[in-house]
């Protein structure tokens, strides 16, 4: 290292430092002063998580200068991607988990306990932020900045900085996830978090796109890729959902209280505007973003047509944001309002298709890797699964149709076979990529493994969403039953009897897709830990790290 | 212009992308704040009183809206089982709204006085207790927790910065209203009735030492849905959407 280099990491490292004593001094501040305990027990978790940076910065951390990564001629910066995709692993067994719990719960309700933390309403928001921020998003973290830097050929800028994204990321999680716990919520679906660590995610988001963007500029291709402007779009449009559907006064700053700035209506209609567009642009454009990298490179083959994807990216961005009314059907919302939201959400249909095709024909000439590589069949069954709830999702959009299946079990189905088939096994397919690319090994432990990962959940989402689609559908006709005098056929509580079975089989097919994940974390720890390969000969060369890989045979 | 262009320069991808992203919000959201037609002009709502607002915070913490709607729908099956489809009105004081997504349980929008107080409170405190085939969680501990009143005054003076019509009175007197709420027949009571119309005084958890969670619960769900009388509201009236 030249003397420049090493006075501008000294003043890095101080810099990080000095962050991290601020922050640790904010914690034990609202730590002493809220009178709110569950605030108080934040500010203390927040000095805690600072106290621990700032000793990783001045203590633990390898100071040695930075070395090319095996394979290629540029230090890329993988420690917080490492990071994240392990958090990502953990989050996603917590998530599905709680998930599987509370379902358990809708099956028998004495497993609520009778006790505020362990009952249904505190643990759903749990499973949801668990399974989209905690899991989904520590995917998106560790993807998205994997992706732009190999394809800007481009280390991330900043010493600290991308240290700074995941780590302050998920102590936004562990906030928000106890907070839940203990009864610290604002009801806004997807955004239940308080005012305190809205503003903390606000920091840390704003620090992602510049270091995203950072890495942009610094590139070394001239194109930026395709990928790479779908997670750009996800990453700027989060921002703007997250601090517009967030705005809120706090009673007082010591307090986690706070009343939102929109009333009924209004409120109702921002709040699925941001609702719908964490679907559309956390778990769609972000994992898009994922889709353009890992099929192309783990079929190797070329993204099947430049031009479809330039048409997908612009119309899918700008026809996504349209569709929140569609949840807000024969509502008090105006009829103007409702019927843009169904049309835009039918048309939307044709963008999400024109993304599958993209992403499915990119097999062409590699079809018989569906069959030889589990990996690949994960990537490209997310896509198919993809293509069926971009289906279902326009289809339920239309009136008619969601005077029938919204406040049922089908929109709870429709969310899963989105969220467990396509963000899931996308999430997968790209965590198994990752893992030996990362940690620099030849192959997966066992790519036997991987297969029964996949039987295991598809059976799994398989009896879920039937499961959903059955007591959905019969729920939504029980109510609007008649008999022939012209009287409602059926008390309510007689339709929550009548979903006992499906309750049952939906919280099998949880438990399946969570010991699909234990699998998962079981292969992964022996691949990091270096175990050898049981397969490796079953494995495509691309399975292994870009320095350990054979060249193709001629 | 080739999009060659857009894909060598970030900066103008990401404003582009920032331009297109924003449309659609725009022409939803904004005009909802200045079309009058979006919210209807009745008679009877007023802001929430304090014991009600204290009631629809715990409701909000324990996540009911996982569960229950607050929104008839425009449907006959609805307008049946529930009574009147909701008015955006009806919403206009929620902060924030509870509409809900998802009827593990029935709708809530007017659930008030469907009840018995003393129903309320045995349904809340275990649900198989009156409707063997429920499936809600119990809230025993809603019984046991004294309600915090230091932070009400804040809670209304908060929601009058916001633009709830909270007048000063109103927040001065405010743990002195949460507490008289549940004391029917007192001076205290009647000057609750005085500033908040239709609320309902009575000691809803039948034990008088101590204001609870439970009590505030009650008073919350106990108004939901009665304040706009639908006798005299004309749907075809200046009041049409």
């Amino acid at each position: 290292m030249t003397n420049a280099q090493i006075e501008r990491n000294t003043l890095s490292d101080g810099l990080a430092t000095l962050g991290a004593v601020i922050a640790a001094i904010v914690g034990v501040a609202i730590g002493l002063n809220s009178p709110d305990a569950a605030m108080s027990f934040h500010g203390f978790v927040f000095a805690a998580s600072a106290i621990v940076a700032g000793l990783y910065v001045m203590l633990w951390a390898d100071k040695s200068a930075p070395q090319p990564t095996p394979g290629t001629d540029i230090a890329y910066l993988d420690g917080p991607i490492r990071f994240a995709t392990l958090a990502s692993i953990f989050w996603g067994i917590a998530g599905f988990l709680v998930g599987d719990i509370i379902a358990w719960q809708l099956a028998f309700p004495v497993l609520n306990l009778d006790m505020p933390w362990t009952s249904f309403g505190r643990l759903r928001p749990l499973h949801t932020s668990a399974v989209i921020f905690a899991f989904g998003g520590n995917v998106l973290l560790a993807t998205s900045l994997y992706v732009v830097q190999r394809t800007s050929h481009a280390r991330l800028p900043g010493r600290w900085s991308p240290w700074f994204i995941v780590y302050g990321y998920n102590v936004f999680i562990l906030i928000a996830g106890t907070g839940y716990l203990l009864g610290v919520t604002q009801s806004k679906e997807y955004a239940e978090p308080e005012w305190y660590a809205d503003l903390w995610l606000t920091i840390v988001w704003v620090v992602y796109l510049l270091v995203f963007l950072g890495t942009l500029m610094k590139r070394r291709e001239s194109h930026i890729y395709v990928a790479n402007w779908f997670y750009l779009a996800f990453i700027v449009t989060i921002a703007m959902l997250h601090i517009v559907n967030n705005l809120a006064l706090p009673i007082s700053i010591w307090e986690p209280k706070s009343y939102i700035i929109y009333a009924g209506v209004q409120d109702a209609m921002t709040q699925w505007w941001y609702g719908h567009n964490a679907v559309g642009f956390f778990l769609t454009a972000g994992f898009l973003g994922i889709m353009y990298y890992f099929i192309p490179k783990r079929v190797e083959r070329p993204v099947y047509s430049y031009r479809l994807s330039i048409v997908h990216f612009w119309t899918l961005i700008f026809l996504y944001i349209w569709a929140g009314p569609h949840h807000l059907h024969y509502t008090a919302l105006p009829d103007w309002a409702q019927t843009l939201g169904m049309t835009f959400s039918i048309i939307l249909w044709m963008p999400s298709w024109g993304g599958m095709i993209n992403g499915l024909m990119t097999l062409s000439g590699a079809w018989d890797k569906l069959r030889t590589d589990p990996v690949v069949r994960l990537l490209v069954v997310s896509v198919a699964f993809y293509g069926m709830s971009t289906f279902e999702g326009p289809l339920m959009s239309i009136k008619a149709v969601n005077s029938l299946s919204h406040y049922t079990d089908w929109t709870i189905g429709h969310v899963h076979s989105g969220a467990l088939g396509w963000v899931a096994m996308v999430s997968f397919g790209a965590i198994y990529c990752l893992v030996p690319w990362l940690w620099n090994r030849r192959a997966l432990y066992s790519i036997k493994l991987v297969e029964w990962h996949f039987w295991v959940s598809t059976i799994g989402i398989v009896l879920y969403i039937t499961a959903m689609w059955v007591s959905g559908i019969m729920q939504g006709l029980m109510w609007r039953a008649y008999d022939r005098l012209g009287i409602l056929s059926y008390s309510f509580v007689e339709t929550v009897e009548a979903m006992h079975p499906y309750y049952i089989i939906r919280a099998v097919g949880g438990l399946l897709f969570v010991i699909g994940s234990l699998i998962m974390a079981y292969n992964v720890w022996r691949t990091i830990r270096g175990d050898e390969p049981v397969d490796a000969k079953d494995q495509p060369r691309v399975a292994a790290a870009p320095g350990l890989r054979l060249q193709p045979a001629e | 212009m080739k999009h060659e262009v857009i894909e060598k320069n970030s900066i103008l991808l990401l404003v582009l992308t920032l331009l297109v992203v924003s449309i659609g919000g725009l022409v939803q959201i904004a005009p909802l704040f200045w079309v009058d037609s979006t919210i209807e002009k009745v008679k009877g709502m007023r802001p929430y009183s304090p014991l009600e607002l204290a009631g629809r915070d715990i409701y909000v913490r324990e996540g009911c809206y996982t569960c229950h709607s607050q929104m008839i729908r425009t449907l006959r099956d609805e307008v049946e089982r529930y009574g009147h489809y909701s008015l955006a009105a009806e919403s206009m004081y929620d902060r924030p709204f509870q509409w809900g997504s998802k009827r593990t349980g029935p709708d809530l929008a007017r659930v008030g006085g469907k009840y018995s107080d003393q129903w309320q409170v045995e349904h809340l405190i275990n649900p198989r207790a009156v409707v063997p085939e429920s499936i809600m969680p119990g809230y025993p501990w809603l019984a046991k927790t004294p309600l915090d009143v230091n932070t009400i005054a804040s809670k209304l003076k908060t929601q009058q910065t916001l633009g709830v019509p909270y007048s000063d009175e109103m927040i001065q007197k405010a743990k002195d209203d949460l507490v008289a709420q549940t004391k029917p027949d007192t001076k205290e009571a009647k000057a609750v009735l005085a500033r908040y119309p239709k609320a309902k005084v009575a000691n809803f958890d039948g034990d008088d030492r101590s204001v609870t969670e439970l009590d505030a619960m009650v008073a919350y769900l106990q108004m939901l849905g009665t304040l706009v009388d639908f006798a005299s509201f004309d749907a075809s009236g200046p009041n049409l959407r």
